[in-house]
């Protein structure tokens, strides 16, 4: 049920359709532009304000989602707002994953959790799944990593979500020097095995593909010369979690 | 005629197949449909792997020489050549096109310059007794075209915007019927034929009734040729086949005596594998035959297959890359009652991908539907996303408009087997098309008149209206000069180098399609779309000719689901349908359309100037009826969902979409990446999409594979409607594959 009276307007960045990524099957993943951290690794620096979308009202996302209900449906998948990030926009969220909701699709929110308190119950009873960024197990390398960020709100909200049995897909980005340490790791798979709703855990090998964005924005890129982890640390990080009984990918 | 073969057929049932020719009714009678997972398939027997790497020994060499060995001597027929063997003793599935393996044959009937040529290309010479055979005595194909080609035919082919027209060699896309050799033996054939050739007796001899006689009596003098070859090799064919063996056997025979007689352009094979099923499966339940040896024989036939050579030349080379042959194989799909016809054999034929490893030919096509059982579902795109060798078309359009028993001939052209055949005619180039309506007939490169005058569109800013009106205009000019170049070359085909053994496997009479085809759609109407969303000046040179575009302003582009762009792809597509279905067609062809390029989207980009979406001069096209590359910008299926808006009926010749994902780009593990392929298959065929090639790589392994190609001989990528040896691509393609869009996640 849509509750809104006026139009409600979101700022959205982009959107695509993907496959296996972020979440399950083919999705409709709309990008949702502003963001409060400014994560080092981040590969989308042109999400980072909420001028840099398009206001949209939620009327013309679900049309263009509507374009690919179909496909997806026959495909199975669903839709998954990421962003930036999306909870920095939580009616425009609530009113969108509603709507989806409305359509039969699954959805799925792609989150930091930092803002996870500004996602009230009515919000969550239309989430099906949460992808779950945990950036780091300790404040003081929270901070270093996101610049702005604090870890103990992405902790509540998972574990909030756990109580109302809402599946977490965890997200941890192994970036060398920065994440790897073995302690880091371990603090993050120790609140990860707290949480039991979490399902999985997917550890992304940290990337330099966003070094194009930052330069197009005269920005730079503060990983520019860090490497992407090998295949021996990321074994090493996944068997810190798997050790711990998590499902990993 | 009926006449009971009662060893040959024994448990079949049925009776509509026993008094006519019915390959389809036969199946649909006696098909064990299959609806388990791949858990029964077996590996290669040593033999098999043995004779492989025989072979693959043979491929390094060929590879390097360009061609392995050539007959320069044996114009070929289908009794030309001695027996050949690769290695006798340890053989299943015998015969080969020429004396050895890898020995190609020459085919002059279709053109005596093309096998100079391709003899020269490789530092052969022809044999002289042949030369003066075919250009004293004996016309061929090739020269009876250029002498009936009006002028502006050739002005057309000169400037490219025709080109790939099959006036100089085979014209191929022809799927004889090959089953039915198996099925009925060769004299209950030449019986038909007879029969149908006397009821030709009391009509007056008018030029048809002429030409039918005498293809007719050609047709069985090529049957009986047919028998005569099988005899070299020890087996009698003139009955039906009565064991698994023999069904692979004969059929190969008949396959292969056209290989021997047509160099065509592609020689598909048909929709074989539950054909053979269904003889498999009576020796199975006999007790004569087990799994491992069932998928031996089949992995033998397969290797046979892999070997079918022609001898080309490097400019067709540069339009076909990769030694194509096209031996397209129908698999799957379902049958008109409902029945899945995937069989266990299905499986088998799949399985040779990796009992062999991973190969071009066979052109392996599974006839997709939703409804196909999960298991089948599931190994296909299991076999994709570790072979990158199969490619899908929509059963789903294909069954209600042709039968339950339809091929494919080369890519994606769908012809109910031994009913429907069609006359090749390549393609014609839109984008280049578009560029002669906006400077009034002219060539944007050379700047001489092609097409006829007409007032060059004025004005610095295009105009969508003017332009569109020209383009119109321009279009009705290429139909019909199009058309007519086809009318000419298959004029000249039936004449000079018809398809003897090939059509005496088709019913009598045949239904035609005239098969005409588009290259430059996306950049057509991305081209359009930029005129009529931004703004386009045209700059000229001091001639006038409008030599380049200045685009301002933002405008859609095709390959995003976005309507305002696809509506002008899927209207050219209408419009030049409905120009070409206005054409008089040679022997009431009904024509066609296709949107395919194969790998000759490199060379239409080279020969097109500048365009108004902005494509520099010479940029390839994207291939098929893909977006181009990098402006699909909301990943594969949002591009899937505009090419599947391309109207089927109007492009009953079929519509080719080519894409590329990464590993990561289908999920994290196996199952989730065979799950989540066999689930954007469905959601492509549910939406109307026809045909989806799946290349599942990274980047990395194809710049790899340039780099150190001796590491990579089987690597296999699909390139629209068919598939090749990425080390086999000219360097050129090479850089195209690879600058296409990778969808995979960032």
């Amino acid at each position: 049920m849509t509750t809104t009276a006026a139009p409600l307007t979101g700022s959205v960045h982009s959107f695509d359709v993907s496959t296996g990524v972020d979440g399950p099957g083919t999705r409709f993943v709309a990008f949702l532009a502003g963001c409060p951290l400014r994560c080092q690794y981040c590969h989308s620096p042109d999400t980072w304000y909420q001028r840099n979308g398009e206001p949209t009202t939620v009327d013309e996302l679900v049309t263009q989602i509507r374009r690919y209900e179909r496909f997806i449906k026959v495909a199975g998948g669903g839709v998954t707002l990421s962003g930036g990030e999306p909870l920095q926009q939580p009616g425009f969220v609530r009113s969108v994953l509603a709507r989806c909701k409305e359509l039969g699709l699954h959805t799925a929110l792609d989150t930091s959790g930092f803002y996870g308190d500004r996602a009230d119950d009515a919000l969550l009873d239309s989430v099906d799944l949460v992808l779950l960024d945990i950036k780091s197990g300790n404040e003081d390398t929270y901070r270093e990593v996101t610049g702005t960020g604090r870890l103990e709100p992405t902790i509540r909200f998972a574990q909030r979500l756990a109580e109302r049995g809402i599946p977490i897909w965890v997200r941890f980005v192994l970036v060398p020097g920065l994440t790897d340490d073995p302690a880091n790791v371990d603090a993050v798979a120790d609140i990860v095995a707290g949480v039991p709703s979490v399902e999985r855990v997917e550890v992304l090998p940290f990337h330099r593909l966003g070094a194009a964005k930052y330069a197009a924005l005269g920005l730079d890129f503060p990983l520019a010369d860090t490497e992407p982890p090998g295949a021996e640390l990321l074994d090493r990080v996944r068997g810190q979690f798997r050790a711990r009984g998590l499902a990993v990918y | 005629m009926v006449r009971e073969h009662k060893d040959a057929w024994r448990g079949f049932t049925g009776t509509t197949w026993r008094d006519t020719i019915d390959v389809g009714g036969f199946i649909h009678d006696n098909v064990t449909p299959y609806t388990g997972d791949a858990a029964f398939l077996t590996g290669p027997t040593p033999r098999t792997g043995r004779l492989w790497r025989e072979l693959q020994r043979m491929f390094v060499e060929e590879r390097k020489r360009g061609i392995y060995d050539v007959d320069t001597h044996t114009p070929s027929t289908i009794t030309a050549h001695v027996p050949g063997y690769i290695d006798r003793s340890h053989e299943l599935i015998v015969g080969l096109q020429t004396s050895a393996p890898l020995r190609r044959a020459i085919m002059p009937a279709g053109g005596l310059r093309m096998v100079e040529a391709g003899l020269k290309a490789y530092g052969y010479a022809l044999d002289p007794a042949v030369h003066a055979i075919y250009s004293r005595y004996r016309k061929t194909h090739n020269d009876g075209v250029f002498d009936a080609y009006p002028a502006d035919v050739l002005a057309a082919r000169r400037s490219h915007i025709i080109t790939g027209l099959p006036d100089a060699y085979g014209r191929g896309r022809i799927i004889g019927d090959y089953r039915r050799v198996a099925l009925y033996g060769v004299d209950h054939l030449i019986a038909e034929r007879r029969e149908r050739k006397a009821t030709l007796d009391d009509r007056l001899s008018s030029e048809d009734v002429i030409r039918d006689r005498e293809e007719l009596a050609e047709q069985i003098r090529a049957l009986d040729e047919l028998k005569t070859m099988a005899a070299a090799y020890g087996s009698d064919i003139s009955g039906p086949a009565t064991t698994g063996r023999e069904a692979i056997q004969w059929l190969y025979f008949a396959y292969l005596g056209a290989t021997k007689e047509q160099n065509g352009a592609a020689m598909s094979l048909g929709r074989t594998s539950t054909f053979v099923d269904i003889f498999l499966q009576r020796d199975l339940d006999e007790g004569t035959l087990t799994e491992s040896a069932a998928q031996e024989l089949i992995d033998d036939f397969v290797i046979k297959l892999r070997i079918i050579r022609f001898l080309r030349t490097p400019e067709y080379d540069q339009l076909f890359s990769g030694d194509p042959t096209w031996v397209t194989e129908a698999i799957g799909g379902t049958g008109a009652d409902g029945r899945p016809l995937v069989t266990r054999s299905s499986f088998r034929y799949l399985q040779t991908l990796y009992n062999l490893g991973p190969a071009p030919e066979p052109n392996l096509t599974v006839l997709w539907s939703p409804a196909l059982p999960e298991g089948f579902k599931k190994f296909c795109a299991q076999v994709s996303i570790d072979t990158s060798s199969i490619q899908y078309e929509n059963d789903d359009l294909i069954r209600p408009d042709y039968s339950d028993d339809t091929a494919i001939a080369c890519c994606v052209s769908a012809m109910r087997v031994g009913k429907d055949m069609q006359f090749f005619g390549a393609r014609a180039n839109l984008a280049k098309t578009l560029l002669y309506a906006i400077n009034g007939g002219r060539d944007e490169i050379t700047g001489d008149r092609i097409a006829p005058a007409s007032p060059p569109v004025t004005g610095d800013v295009l105009d969508y209206d003017e332009v569109l009106t020209a383009f119109d205009r321009t279009l009705d000019w290429l139909a019909e000069t199009y058309v007519d170049a086809l009318n000419v070359i298959h004029y000249m085909h039936d004449k000079y180098a018809y398809e003897r053994l090939e059509m005496a496997l088709h019913d009598y009479p045949v239904h035609r399609f005239l098969a005409t085809g588009i290259a430059g759609l996306s950049v057509a109407a991305d081209s359009l779309s930029a005129i009529k969303y931004a703004q386009v000046k045209a700059l000229r040179d001091t001639s006038g000719l409008v030599v380049d575009y200045a685009v301002d302003g933002d405008f859609p582009t095709f390959g995003n689901n976005d309507d305002r762009a696809d509506a002008i792809a899927v209207d050219l597509v209408e419009r030049f349908m409905a120009k070409i279905g206005r054409q008089p067609a040679y022997r009431d062809a009904e024509p066609s359309l296709s949107v395919l390029t194969i790998t000759s989207n490199v060379v239409y980009g080279k020969h097109t100037g500048n365009t108004p979406d902005g494509r520099r001069t010479g940029e390839p096209f994207a291939p098929g009826a893909n977006p181009m590359n990098g402006r699909d910008r909301h990943g594969l299926v949002a591009a899937a969902l505009s090419v599947a808006k391309l109207p089927y009926r109007c492009a009953r010749d079929g519509i080719s979409l080519t894409t590329t994902v990464t590993p990561d780009g289908l999920g994290h593990s196996r199952d989730e990446r065979i799950a989540n392929l066999a689930g954007v298959l469905d959601g492509y065929t549910d939406a109307g999409g026809f045909h989806l090639n799946v290349n599942v790589l990274d980047r990395a392994t194809l710049e790899d594979a340039m780099a150190h190609p001796e590491k990579y001989p089987q690597l296999t990528i699909r390139v629209s409607g068919y598939a090749v040896n990425f080390v086999r691509l000219t360097r050129e393609q090479q850089h195209d594959v690879i600058s296409r869009t990778f969808h995979g996640s960032l």
